[in-house]
Parts: structure tokens; sequence; C-alpha cells
């Protein structure tokens, strides 16, 4: 009850605030304040106090550890990729730097992080300190390499319960779970995008038997069939754990192809329609040209955007799939058994933020990869619709 | 002399391209007194619409009015606030899009859409706004005044849907209305029966007008004065009648031109020539519907004919048959003498080059990621068998043959040309597989007169020059009277009359014809109010085809 007090008496204040603010401005005279919305002045004075709040937690809140920690990130990899982008105009081929010259910042962020992860995930092996399986004595170190908190300078962000080192394990969980997702990926487009235009193009009992197919796949819940699945899978590798990686991979790419089959006969099924596909249907061209040469090109834009959505789907997949205990087996590193291990120091946050962070950072890992790969996404699929005008 | 309703002075407007502003006006002035109608005329890109919408203080995204003044009855609208031009727009300005079906929303009715404005600005309550309506209806000679108004947009034909945009439009009784090429999606003998409801019903109620057009018959008829724009420039603005006997500038002269080229009649066929393609009593249908009738005619080579008809006569249809799209359910396609199979799966490559085709709409029919070099070498190759630098010289001698720098265009991306280049590269295409027939959908309709003329005398040389024959499918009767050779009129899918072009323009006619050939306006402001005279005033063109 008091809450919904203090939510009333916090939109009330703002509104004020913005009237007073409208008047204010009306009194200089410009047209900008005239035809301003009421709604809109809440907005600015809203911006405003959400500012101000967040100025306030970060200097004067000691306890909002977490959130000045993540200040610091936001700007550390702005002020990051601002200096990529300055690389990037002046190095390199004349083509790049023209790229370069017309990116926004969060292209050039999300470009960074990609690189970043995959030259991490290619020479995890040179980059790695430990192995990923190595076993230390020294269990549950905190990171931060600072002896006196509990630190070792030998293991910078410390090591799990059973003494493996984590940095390495983060670097070796960027090869394992980047490449599976990646490989995932590639194969329910490949799947899904042939059997969508295919169904597009062709129509007919084709077009209906496929896509009655995909809807019986998509009627079950996602994550719980591959659950299913993959416990069947565990079942025929036995105790080879690589064929039940491969099994990981065609089932997860199985699953998440309905998907793009969905979309690629949507979009394809607008192609088609086309007169230059009519045109080159009347020429005699055959199906495999029709698909790669005609329907192909003009589908890149909404194609790439599922990419780059799908792979963060399926990258979620495969961590939650970890998590859950049927993903990437151990010992090899993975980001989802990461957090899964060590997800009880969550519970230490208001004592030791240290150690409240060892869980954070496989998560965090998760999390930046995926706003990095949607930014370039966003970037890729303005730069394809504006070129149509 | 009183002051004039809307006055604009020194307008610029410039639109946002590329990070920098490019003009789109370049100061005009305009006097539109009190009941007037001002016609606007000019080629797309002139700037017409962009005044037109000017004229309501209002610019599209990314436009800017950057100088001069828009004045509605002493109401000063550039920098007008949000406020002042809420009270204005729609209760004494009003504004009729081009396309009435894109500009209804389809999810509600008709009358509801018309009593928003009136209710919106307190001038009626909705009942009688309602009752108003109707009685515009009836006053614009909608069919079922009375319950037209209940259906939704999708219930309502094209023409129709234009008249109740123009309802919309009055329902308030506005002081202006501005026309956006009110009629150029519309059939003729459809144009006919808006243009009159309209002239009308601004006569009627003393509006003032704007009618923006790209169609100087059009605009004889609507207009008191014309102005002709070029390029955010005007060229020249006079009197109606003045403008049509006198015109005093180049550009003016030139646009009035277009409408006389004329190809030489052709020698008569031999007596023992043998078609080059032959369509022999096809009846077609999709699913259940039949769309064609028992069509039969043929077409010689070196020649051109003629398919006309309003849309949905099955002209199209026709086209698909011979292609080979739509397989007839009975009847034949004959080539030089042989039938073809029906379905064009089943055709050899040599029968499929010998037959192309140029599509209405240049947009669609250009793969928009492939460079020209690309799609007109794809024929190239596919047909001839050229590769490499041959196929490259070969690409270079038809965009020549279209006129267009080869140095210039090879590399280009269709979305980089304008409407008239994407045309001739369609017919480049055409033309790469060396066909005999072509079959030209519509391939002007989409472009403006000067450079439609341009295509159409094209498309006379290349057949002079190559031999070729086409098959012309419009619903325009002056392409017909530029190019054809022989004519033959479609209605409901059902040849209603064929001949040579001379004997088919002169009467007797079967009267569809004649209702078709009236319908095509004329350069002489008198001839809509001499033909409805003869048509007699009420329920003109329904009477003309009740007749048949």
């Amino acid at each position: 009850m008091t809450m919904l007090v203090w939510i009333v008496g916090c939109v009330a204040a703002l509104i004020g605030a913005g009237w007073v603010f409208r008047f204010i401005g009306r009194l200089t005279g410009g047209t900008v304040f005239r035809d301003m919305e009421i709604a809109t002045a809440f907005g600015y004075m809203l911006a405003l106090a959400s500012v101000g709040l967040g100025v306030w937690l970060f200097f004067f809140v000691e306890a909002a550890v977490f959130f000045r920690w993540a200040v610091q990130g936001f700007i550390g990899f702005a002020i990051a990729a601002f200096l990529f982008r300055l690389l990037g105009r002046h190095l390199g081929p004349n083509s790049t730097r023209r790229l370069f010259r017309q990116m926004p910042l969060t292209a050039s962020f999300g470009i960074m992080i990609v690189l970043i992860y995959a030259i991490l995930a290619i020479f995890a092996g040179a980059i790695a300190p430990h192995g990923q399986e190595e076993v230390f004595a020294q269990v549950n170190l905190l990171p931060g390499g600072n002896v006196a908190m509990g630190g070792d300078p030998a293991f910078p962000l410390g090591t799990d319960q059973i003494g493996r080192d984590l940095l390495s394990r983060l670097i070796y969980g960027a090869q394992n779970t980047v490449g599976i997702a990646f490989a995932t990926t590639v194969i329910a487009f490949l799947l899904g995008g042939t059997l969508g235009f295919l169904a597009a193009t062709l129509g007919g009992w084709l077009d209906q038997l496929l896509s009655r197919m995909v809807d019986v796949l998509m009627a079950i819940p996602s994550l719980i069939f591959a659950l299913l699945l993959m416990t069947i899978a565990s079942a025929w590798a036995g105790s080879q754990q690589q064929l039940l990686t491969v099994y990981m991979i065609l089932i997860i790419a199985v699953i998440d192809s309905t998907r793009v089959y969905r979309l690629a006969r949507a979009v394809g099924g607008n192609i088609v329609v086309m007169d230059y596909i009519e045109a080159a249907k009347l020429r005699g061209e055959g199906l495999l040209y029709l698909i790669f040469k005609e329907i192909l090109p003009n589908a890149m834009a909404p194609l790439l955007a599922e990419f780059g959505l799908r792979f963060c789907f399926v990258f979620l997949t495969i961590a939650s799939l970890s998590f859950l205990g049927v993903g990437i087996q151990p010992p090899l590193a993975d980001w989802g058994t990461m957090v899964r291990d060590l997800s009880q120091f969550i519970n230490f946050a208001a004592f030791s933020p240290l150690t409240a962070a060892l869980p954070l950072m496989a998560a965090g890992a998760i999390a930046l990869l995926t706003v990095a790969v949607n930014f370039v996404v966003d970037w890729m699929l303005q730069k394809s619709s504006g070129l149509k005008e | 002399m009183t002051q004039p309703l809307l006055k604009i002075r020194g307008l610029k407007i410039e639109g946002r391209s590329d990070e920098t502003w490019t003009p789109i006006i370049n100061g005009i002035d305009l006097d539109l007194n009190r009941g007037d109608v001002l016609g606007l005329i000019g080629e797309s890109g002139a700037g017409k619409s962009t005044l037109g919408l000017a004229a309501m203080g209002f610019t599209r995204d990314g436009c800017r009015i950057s100088a001069g003044s828009v004045e509605f009855d002493g109401i000063e609208l550039v920098n007008a606030s949000a406020a002042v031009k809420r009270a204005l727009l729609g209760k004494r300005i009003a504004y009729v899009a081009q396309s009435a079906a894109a500009s209804f929303n389809p999810a509600h009715r008709l009358i509801d859409q018309h009593t928003e404005g009136p209710v919106q600005h307190g001038v009626m309550s909705r009942a009688e706004s309602e009752a108003d309506g109707i009685e515009l209806y009836r006053k614009l000679r909608l069919p079922n005044a009375d319950d037209i108004g209940f259906r939704y947009p999708h219930q309502v034909s094209g023409g129709q849907l234009q008249r109740a945009m123009t309802a919309m439009a009055m329902s308030c009784r506005p002081d202006l209305i501005i026309f956006d090429e009110p009629t150029t999606a519309l059939d003729v003998t459809t144009q006919i029966e808006v243009l009159a409801a309209i002239r009308d019903i601004v006569q009627q109620f003393d509006t003032a007008a704007v009618y923006i057009t790209h169609d100087l018959a059009v605009v004889a008829q609507m207009a008191d004065r014309i102005k002709v724009l070029l390029q955010g420039d005007e060229v020249e603005e006079a009197d109606t009648r003045t403008m049509l006997s006198a015109p005093t500038e180049e550009y003016t002269k030139s646009l009035w031109a277009v409408r006389r080229f004329q190809r030489p009649a052709k020698p008569a066929i031999p007596a023992d020539a043998t078609p080059v393609v032959s369509v022999r009593g096809i009846t077609a249908a999709y699913a259940a519907t039949t769309v064609l009738h028992d069509i039969s005619f043929d077409m010689y080579a070196g020649r051109t004919v003629a398919v006309v008809g309003e849309s949905g006569s099955g002209k199209s249809t026709v086209a698909r048959c011979i292609t080979g799209l739509l397989p007839p359910k009975s009847g034949a396609i004959e080539f030089m003498g042989t039938a073809l199979p029906a379905d064009y799966r089943k055709r050899s490559k040599d029968q499929l080059r010998q037959i192309q085709m140029i599509y209405q709409m240049a947009d669609t029919a250009l793969n928009p990621r492939k460079t020209i070099g690309q799609i007109i070498g794809r024929p190239v190759e596919f047909y001839l068998g050229l590769k490499g630098a041959k196929r490259r010289a070969r690409v270079e001698d038809l965009l020549n043959l279209i006129e267009l720098e080869p140095k210039i265009y090879f590399d280009r991306l269709p979305s980089e040309l304008s409407g008239g280049q994407k045309q001739r590269i369609g017919i480049a295409r055409a033309l790469a597989a060396e066909p005999q027939f072509i079959i030209c959908d519509e391939v002007t309709s989409a472009l403006d007169q000067l450079v439609a003329e341009g295509i159409l005398k094209l498309l006379a040389r290349l057949q002079d020059e190559l031999g070729l024959t086409y098959m012309v499918i419009t619903h325009d009767l002056a392409t017909v009277r530029a190019i054809a050779d022989e004519m033959v009129v479609m209605k409901d899918g059902r040849v209603v009359e064929q001949g040579g072009k001379e004997q088919m323009f002169a009467p007797p006619h079967h009267p569809y014809t004649d209702l078709l050939l009236s319908s095509v306006p004329e350069m002489d402001p008198d001839w809509l109010t001499c033909l409805l005279e003869e048509r007699g005033v009420d329920n003109i063109g329904d009477a003309a085809v009740g007749k048949m």
C-alpha cells in the first residue's frame, strides 16, 4: 500500500516538474516548448530523475558495489569501443576504413567484443595460463589476486571448489560454448533455410508436408524437448563424451531450424511473387538457380538478423542444458556449467561482493556476447534497409 | 480585389538526403481565390505533391520549409503551432490522396471514418454527420447511397472509394481541398465518373481546390487555372484555355506534343503469311472461376497488336496463357504454326527464348540485388552460351541499343536508376534472349508522359530494326494510337471487337469500344461537359455499359 502511494506520489511530482519545466521553457518563446506535450515533458523529467538516482547510487551509496561495477564497465567498454573505432578509421584497407567511418558506437563495441571472443576461442590453448582440467591445491580462491583479500596473483580470477583456475576455464569456455553454438546455428540455418525456400518456391503438397512437420516440432516446448532427446542421446552415446556433444549439436540444430524454416518460408513467399522471379522461371532457370541466385540475395538481411538472434538463443540453450547437467560434459569447461557450479556463492553477495562475483563472471561472459551480437546484427539490418531506399 | 484564400510567397522546401539538404521547391508563389480550382502539373519529382502538402502547412518526414510563407485566409501556417493547424486541417482544409484504398482504414466502415472529422471538430453531431454523409454520397452519385457507407473499404470498388474519400473531405464543408492525383490509379471509364463527381461537388459548394495530376487532359477538365512545375520551379501559370491554346514555354509545349507521337501505318499483311503467335480458342480459369472465354487472335511478324480493356477484363491473363504460366483449359497457343506445350515447364529452351516479356512495374521486375550487367548478362549466357569478355561485349551492345551508356550503367544496381531507365533495362533483358515475340504488359503506365513517349519510340525503333512482333497490353488508348497496328478490345474475358487500328478508331464501333474510346480525356476543356451531356448526366458510365 505504501509502495503504491510512493509510486503515485513520484509520478505526480514528476508531472508537476514537467509542467514547470515546460512553462519556464515557454517563457523563452521557442517553438519546441510551445508544441511540447505534457507527456513529453514528463519523459524528460523521468530521464533526469533516473540519471540523478544513478549518480547518487554511484557516489554516495557504499553498498551498491555491483551497480558501481556495472557503470564502470559500461564507461570502460564505451571508451574501448570508441578507441577501437578510431583505430579502424586509420588502419587497414580503404574499404574497412569507410565502413568504420559510418559505424555507430554500439556496432563497433559489438564487433570488438565478437573479435575478442573469436581470438580467445581460437587461441585458447596459447592464451590460457593453465589447462582447463588442471587441478590445483588452492580451492575457492577469490578473484582479484590480492593476497590480503584471500586471492593469489597466479590465479587472477581465483579458483573453483576443486581448485581449477577460473580464468583458464573462462577462456576455454569460449572455445567450447561459442564454437559449439556457432556450429549448431550454421547447421540450423542450412537445414531450415534450404527447406523454407524450397517450400516457398515449390508450394503445394511439399510445403504442406514440411510446414505441418515443423508445426509438430514447434508445438513441443523446445527446452523440454531438447532435454528429453538429450536423455535418450546420452543413453545412446554411453561413455563416449564426444558423441554426446555431436548429438547435442544435431538435436539443437533440428529444433532451432524450425524457427529458421518459418522465417525463410515467409520471406521467400514474399519474394517468389515478384516479377523478376517470374521472369527467371520463364527463362527456364532451374530450382537451385532460383533459390540461391534470385531469392537468397534478397532474403539476406532478415536471415542475417535472425542468425544473430538465433545464435544467442542456441548459445543460451546450450548453457541451460549444461546448467541442467546434460549439455557439455565435464571436465570440458563451459560457461553454463560454471554458473551452475558456482551458483551458491551468490548468497554471499551481502558480505563479500568478490565472492559473489565468481558465478557472475561466466554469466557476464554470456550476457556480453549476446548483447554484442545483437548490436552487430542491428547495425547490419540498418545498413541493408538503408541501401534499399 | 479581395484577399486570396491561399497565398504562398517565395516558398522553399528542402529534403534531407545523405546528410545534406537538397532543395525540392525553390521559391514558388501561388494565389488561390475562393471557389477557384488550380491545376498543378508536372512530372514525378517536380514537387507538385510537396507543394500540395505545404499548402496545408505540412511537410513529409525529412523535409522542411526553409523560407517563404503559406497564408491561409490570413493565418500563417509556416511555424504555426500544432493547435492552430489542428483546428484548420480537416475542418477548413481537406486532403484527398491518390490511393483511396491505401488511405482508408480497412478496419472501420466508411461512414465511421466519414463522421470522425465533423464530430472531432464539433461541427456536427454523429447523427447529423451520418445523414449528411449519405446526402454527400448521393450528390457524388454513389450507387446505394443509403447503405454504401456501412460497408468496409474492401467491399467497395476503387472508383467508389475515391468518391467516398471526396465525400469525407467535404464532410466539414472546407474552404480548400487538395486533390493529389485522385484518378491516376483508375481505369478510363471509372475515371470519368470520379472526375465528373468531383467537379460537380466542388462547384456546388463553391470550394476552392488545388488539383494535382500529371495528366494534362484531366487537368484541362478540372481547373480554372494551370500551373506547370519542373523540378521545383514554376515554368508558367495561365488560364486553362490560354495555357492549352498558346503555351509560351518550350517545356510546356513539349508536354503538349507528347500525345501526338504516332507511327506511320504499315503495309497490309500478306495473305499467305504465318502468324508468329496465334491464340486459338483459349478458355482459361483460376480455380473454378473462368476468366477467359474462347479467345482467338493472330499476331504477324513485325507488327504490334494492342490488347485493350479495363482492369479485370482478362488481358493480362491472355499473356499468362501465351507464356505458359497459366495453362488454358482448352485451346492452344501456336508459335510459327506449331502448337506450344501449354505449361512453360514443358517448353524447350528455344521455345522459351522466342517469347519474352516486359513488365509493368520495373521495380519488381528487376532483382534489386543484381547489377545491370548481371541482369542483362544472365539471359545472354543462359540462351546463347556467351561467357566472359564475349558476354560483356554483348551486354554493352544491348545497353547501347537501349540508349544507355554501358560504362556508366554496367555495374549499377536497379535502385540507382530512374523509372524510365529501369524500364529500358527490362527491354534490354527481353532483347538479350534474341526473341521474335515480346509481350509488353502496361510498360508505360507507371511512367511520366515524356518518359513514356521515349519508351514507346524506343520500342518502335527496335521493331523496325529487329523485325520484332509485339503484343502490347494496355488500358491507355494514347499508347495504342501511338504504336499499335492491330487492336483487340476485351471485356469480361471475351474479345469484344478486333481489327486494324484505322478501322477500329473510325466509327461505327461496338458500344463497349465506343465507351472506351470516348472516355479517354481530350485536351479540350469542354470535353467532359460535352461528353456528359451526350451520355446523360445521371449514372454516367453505368448507363453506357447497361445499354450493351
